[in-house]
Order: structure tokens, then C-alpha cells, then sequence
């Protein structure tokens, strides 16, 4: 794994002119107790004596970083690596254990969109509720509401109580909420993937703008995409350690490898007996690019490559599609080619590939794969959890699947 | 970059507090949050305001008949229907305060928990909602005392007194009850009980004077509510009936409330100010 700690010449704004640092991070750790069983009760206070153990989690170590100022900088790392807790702790809503942070420029202390919004308020209400909360003065932030109402194109619904907004509306008012309000700093918590195309569109020009500004954004993300493409520079956490910090392209590279590290890895889990490792596995557009984004109802296409440790008869190839509820929402099993012989040789390799229908509603999706002996799913060989996550966008649907249908309705 | 705004220097970010973000983001987000809070309450519903009201009125007319026809209570007081109502209404904000105060941390999880916000504005605003609603409910009992034909005395310039000791009293109430119920989830329901425990605890259906000297009097005056309300009924109500001071047998004898309402507020600041910080993690 390469480990890159400063940035790398060709990131643009690496030049002699390097403007002053916005955010500087040192030595930030930051663990959890976790207890073996949480006392939140007073009865259960009073009542238990003993049983005071608790199970240290060590979510960050050691964190050292800086962004400069106008630096559109990605942070990524699988769950549970420590990438929102760091967010929570730049955002002043965890307290760090150790370490300091400093910053220069107001914050905007969000790190999730339509947090604090109330949905018993009106779109104006909220707009300036919003603003104060960012910091602004109350008139600021009334001042704001016509520019924010602009980029939502939400005029008409200004005194419409929130409740009464679709999803699709609200993620573009706190979109705009959030991008309108002046705050030097922004923090954010995966949001690339809301709304529908046009207004996707909309953000992406928002991202590419703010990319040449002045502003300084941290961006948490999954989507390497996005890493890809908005950031000047990225760092990789994995267990709360920075692994990489430099090129977004390299970073991004780095991630997807210890996604793949660290899939076969884990068939304890549910017994897998690790015969077979996933060696690859990646999503792709048309051209056969690797994507992490696809359009809804465009076919997804999938293409993933086994090696065989020991000898496995029958192997059957299990794939699932979560959703972020954790619902998973389709699976898939196919064995070997029908001529082949129905047995995998120590070494052997099997590449799956092919298109999969796309019925899935727009949002995150996670692939999740299985390997099994002689056709039995009771002989579990490989197990991942997470092979690889993507994002599906499009016009908002209803439920979990994106049905097609020739209903009509007529008058009788 | 020569003349740089001293606000783009680096400084310190000191992590979650009960207030961060400065004052007036303070005061501004504290006066929004329970304006909005209690104009959805009032105005959100046709009869919002009539509801609130109908509570103490209610209870008040319950009490009334049952102190008065049934029980005779409080026969021997001059005005007490109007002392009954006008305790009963103080005695609903410090109910109202506390009661919504002690879940609203829990309440507000969202905000805590992905936003930087001020910590201390959660209860506070409980507090001034509950502080919003007295004032309308003041309008109404003092149309009653004045009805009833209570004379003004230029004691009623003090109110303004009692109401502070009140509202500094639920706000440290608030404080504690918001900050344990985080940690200790069964606060909330413990705090249902003794909010009814302490109502009874107070002289509010009842006058003290019924109570003659004994272990039970003393453990009255050791409620800090119980001089606050006195006091009340002294200088608004019934300038002939003893004064806190008075009531409490001297200055001495005062003590132990005066001790428990500090503690109390103190304990609310303390308990509050330490568990800021760690209340994201905990919800």
C-alpha cells in the first residue's frame, strides 16, 4: 500500500503560490467505550454493581492533516473507518480526545443536509432558522431567502410548511440552503447523490465551481467518482489511520484495493471457508470504464473475477443488491457456463460478467456476493459483505423498485 | 494576502459546548426556536391558545368545586378561587417548563447530533415556550383577580421577583433534568411523578397555615417553591397572609430552601456544562 503523506506535484494548487492553510488537524484520536452492556437506565444504575465492562474502540488515531484554503479535499475509507467521526469532530459535534484542530473561516456546522430543518415551518421560516444557525443575523439571513429559493426553483412553495414537500424538494432547498449561506468552510457528508438529473446537474456545476473558488470544502464520500472528479486532493482512513493523503486519483485507486483487500477477508463472519477470493470486482459504464454512478433504468453492468484456492466442485456465484435501508432488493445465482466442467482447479480463475436489468429506484446500493460448494447454499465458501457500492440516479420513484407498467386510466 | 481578516486566521476549534458559536448565535437561534415552537402550538391549531388555557381553567373549576362545596378547603381565605388559579398557573409553568425540558435533548437527536449547535438552547427554549404561554395565561388570571375584586398594591410592581425566581429555578431544573435524561433515559418518567409529588408539596390547593408546626411543615419550607409561591400570594393576592419570611418562622429557617433552590441551579449548570460535550455520542 503506498503511503503518500504530502501532496503530490501535480495537484494544481500545490504551486509555489500555496495559499494559507483552513483547516489543520494534528494528532487527532478519538476512541469509544463501548460497554459490554450499557447502563441507561437510573433502575438499572442503582441496581447493577458489577458488570462495568467495556470494549475501547479505537475510532481515530493519530489524524494529522491540513486543507488550504480554496482545496476541495476528499476523505474516504470503507464504513467504519472513521471518516464521519472525524467530520463529527471538525464540526465541533464530537469532542476529539486528543489532538487540535484549528480552522480558519466560519464553518457551516452542517454535515448532513436538512438537518434542523422543521417540517411544521414554512420554506421562509426555515431559510432563515437555517441562516441563523450557520451564524448569520437573523436579517442575513432573511436577506438570503430569494437567492436560495432561486437555485432550489422553489419559489412558488416559499410559505408551504416543509412537510408538505416531497423529498426531491427538500434535498434541493437544503442543497441551496447550505451553498448559499457564506460560510468559507464546508463540510460534507455524502450528498452527490440526491435528487433528480437536471438538479444533479445543477449540483455537479456547484461542485465544479466550487472547486475553482475560494471556498474550502471537505468532502466525505464512497462515491470515487466524485473523488475523482471534484477533488484537488484525498485522504484514505482505514481504522481511524490515514493511509493515504495526495492525488485523488491514486487515493481513489488505493480505496478500491483495500475494498478488495479486505472483502475475502472477512468470510468469518458467516463461515465462509475462504477457498474461493473475489479478486475483482467493479461496476462499468458502456465503454467498459469502471463507474460508481449509473442512470436508472440503464442496465447495470457488473464484472467480477473468483481465483479458486483449493478445489471446489460445484460452485455456485451468489450476488445481492442492498439498498441503503440494508433491504436487499434483488439476488442473483448462476454456476459455471453450461460445457464447462462443473469443478474449480487450485489457481483457477473465473471472470462473471454481464448486464443486470436496473429496476432500482435512485439511491445507494451495495453488492454483496456469495460463493457456495456443490450447489448447496449450506456450503458457504466465500462470503463479502461489500463488494462494491454505487449510486443509481434519476427522477425520484416510489418504493424500492422502478416498475414499468401499460396502466391506463379511462373514463367508463 | 497581506491584509487578511483576522477571522481567516487559524483558530482553535474547541469541539461541542453547551453554547458554542458565540452569543448572539445564541440568543438568536434560543428566540427562533421557541418563537416557531409556540406559534405551531398556537396558531398551528384553530384553537391552539384556547386549549392551553383550558387546562388550568379546567383543573382550576375541578379543584374549585371540590375545595369549596365538597372539602372547604380554603373557606377561611378572603380570595381563594383567584389564589387557587393564580397558583395553579404558576405552579403549570414550572410544570410545563421541566416536563418538556427533561426529553428535549432526546427529542432534538437529529440536531445534536449532526449539526454544531448550541447545546444549552435545547432546554432553554422548552423553558421560554413554557414562559410564553404563562405570560398569555397571566393576561387572564389577572382579569379574574381583578374581577373577583382583589385590590392592586404597589406590591404588584414585585411580580416581576417571583417570576424571575421562578423562571431561573425551572431553568435550572431544566438544565439538570435535560443533561441526566441523556444518560438515564427513565429520568423522564421519574420526573412525571415527582413533578405531581412536588405539586402536592407545594401550598398550591392548599394554604400552609393549615399545617401547624410540625416534621411535615418544615419539610414544605425546605421547598424552594413553597416561599416563592408565598410570597406570591403576599404581595399579590393577600397582603394580610404572611410573607415567605414570615411563613417560614425567620430568615434562619429559610435556609434549607434557599440551599436546595442553589444547588439545584448550580447542579443544572454543572451537570449541564460537563455532559455537553458527550451528548452527541450518548443519544
Amino acid at each position: 500500500m503506498a503511503v503518500e503523506i504530502e501532496q503530490t506535484p501535480n495537484s494544481p494548487r500545490s504551486e509555489s503560490s500555496s495559499p494559507p492553510v483552513a483547516i489543520e488537524a494534528r494528532g487527532i484520536g478519538k476512541s469509544f467505550r463501548l460497554p459490554s452492556h450499557r447502563i441507561d437506565s437510573l433502575k438499572e444504575r442503582i441496581t447493577t454493581f458489577s458488570n462495568r465492562e467495556f470494549r475501547e474502540l479505537r475510532a481515530l488515531h493519530e489524524v494529522s492533516f491540513d486543507v488550504r484554503r480554496g482545496e476541495f479535499f476528499g476523505i474516504v475509507g470503507r464504513n467504519g473507518s472513521g471518516k464521519s467521526t472525524l467530520l463529527k469532530i471538525l464540526a465541533s459535534i464530537y469532542a476529539a480526545d486528543s489532538g487540535r484542530v484549528r480552522m480558519a473561516g466560519r464553518l457551516a456546522p452542517f454535515i448532513e443536509l436538512g438537518v434542523g430543518f422543521n417540517p411544521d415551518l414554512t420554506a421562509r421560516e426555515n431559510v432563515e432558522l437555517n441562516g441563523v444557525m450557520m451564524g448569520l443575523h437573523r436579517d442575513e439571513a432573511r436577506k438570503r431567502l430569494p437567492a436560495v429559493l432561486e437555485f432550489a426553483e422553489l419559489e412558488e412553495f416559499v410559505d408551504m410548511k416543509l412537510k408538505n414537500y416531497s423529498s426531491g424538494m427538500l434535498v434541493r432547498l437544503a442543497f441551496s440552503v447550505m451553498i448559499q449561506s457564506d460560510a468559507e468552510i464546508l463540510l460534507i457528508d455524502e450528498v452527490l447523490a440526491v435528487g433528480d438529473a437536471s438538479f444533479q446537474q445543477k449540483c455537479a456545476d456547484v461542485f465544479h465551481q466550487m472547486r475553482d473558488s475560494d471556498r474550502t470544502v471537505v468532502l466525505v464520500t464512497h462515491d470515487m467518482n466524485a473523488v475523482e472528479h471534484y477533488c484537488h486532493r484525498a485522504m484514505l482512513l482505514h481504522d481511524g489511520i490515514v493511509r493515504a493523503d495526495g492525488d485523488p486519483h491514486e487515493v481513489a485507486r488505493d480505496y478500491l484495493r483495500l475494498n478488495f483487500e479486505q472483502a475475502p477477508t472477512a468470510p468469518g463472519e458467516s463461515g465462509g471457508t475462504a477457498d474461493v477470493i473475489l479478486v475483482d470486482a467493479q461496476l462499468e459504464d458502456e465503454a467498459g470504464q469502471p463507474a460508481t454512478t449509473v442512470e436508472s433504468r440503464s442496465p447495470l453492468r457488473l464484472s467480477a473475477v473468483f481465483e479458486a484456492r483449493r478445489a471446489v466442485e460445484g460452485p455456485t456465484f451468489g450476488f445481492a443488491l442492498a439498498n441503503a435501508d440494508d433491504i436487499q432488493v434483488a439476488g442473483l445465482g448462476l454456476q459455471l457456463e453450461a460445457g464447462l466442467p462443473d469443478r474449480l482447479e487450485p489457481g483457477q480463475r473465473v471472470r462473471v460478467s454481464g448486464a443486470i436489468e436496473n429496476r432500482l429506484a435512485p439511491g445507494r446500493y451495495v453488492v454483496k456476493c456469495w460463493v457456495h460448494r456443490n450447489h448447496n447454499y449450506a456450503n458457504l465458501v466465500l462470503h463479502a459483505p461489500h463488494v462494491l457500492d454505487f449510486v443509481v440516479f434519476g427522477p425520484d420513484v416510489t418504493g424500492v423498485v422502478d416498475v414499468t407498467h401499460d396502466l391506463r386510466a379511462v373514463i367508463e | 494576502m497581506s491584509a487578511e481578516p483576522a477571522r481567516l486566521e487559524l483558530q482553535e476549534v474547541r469541539g461541542p459546548s453547551a453554547i458554542g458559536g458565540g452569543s448572539r448565535r445564541f440568543f438568536d437561534l434560543l428566540w427562533l426556536i421557541s418563537l416557531n415552537e409556540f406559534k405551531k402550538t398556537f396558531f398551528g391549531t384553530f384553537l391552539g391558545y384556547v386549549w392551553s388555557l383550558m387546562r388550568p381553567l379546567l383543573l382550576f373549576a375541578v379543584l374549585l368545586v371540590v375545595f369549596t362545596r365538597i372539602i372547604k378547603l380554603g373557606g377561611e381565605i378572603e380570595f381563594y378561587p383567584v389564589l387557587l388559579l393564580f397558583n395553579l398557573v404558576l405552579f403549570g409553568f414550572f410544570q410545563e417548563a421541566t416536563g418538556a425540558a427533561v426529553g428535549s435533548v432526546l427529542a432534538q437527536e437529529g440536531i445534536v447530533r449532526k449539526t454544531q449547535f448550541p447545546r444549552l438552547v435545547i432546554p432553554l427554549s422548552s423553558v421560554m415556550i413554557a414562559l410564553f404561554t404563562l405570560a398569555l395565561n397571566l393576561i387572564v388570571v389577572f382579569v379574574f383577580i381583578l374581577a373577583f375584586g382583589v385590590d392592586p398594591t404597589w406590591t404588584w410592581l414585585l411580580f416581576p421577583v417571583i417570576l424571575a425566581l421562578l423562571l431561573v429555578f425551572s431553568c435550572g431544573a431544566a438544565l439538570l433534568l435535560s443533561a441526566l435524561n441523556v444518560r438515564f433515559r427513565d429520568v423522564a418518567i421519574i420526573w412525571t411523578v415527582l413533578a405531581t409529588v412536588l405539586m402536592y408539596a407545594t401550598p398550591i390547593i392548599y394554604p400552609l397555615e393549615i399545617i401547624g408546626p410540625s416534621f411535615l411543615r418544615e419539610v414544605l419550607l425546605a421547598n424552594p417553591l413553597t416561599l416563592i409561591f408565598e410570597q406570591a400570594r403576599h404581595w399579590i393576592i393577600e397582603p394580610a397572609a404572611p410573607s415567605a419570611v414570615a411563613a417560614a418562622g425567620g430568615w434562619l429557617h429559610m435556609l434549607p430552601a434557599i440551599a436546595i433552590y442553589i444547588a439545584v441551579c448550580v447542579l443544572g449548570v454543572w451537570v449541564f456544562r460537563r455532559e455537553a460535550p458527550r451528548i452527541a455520542e450518548l443519544l
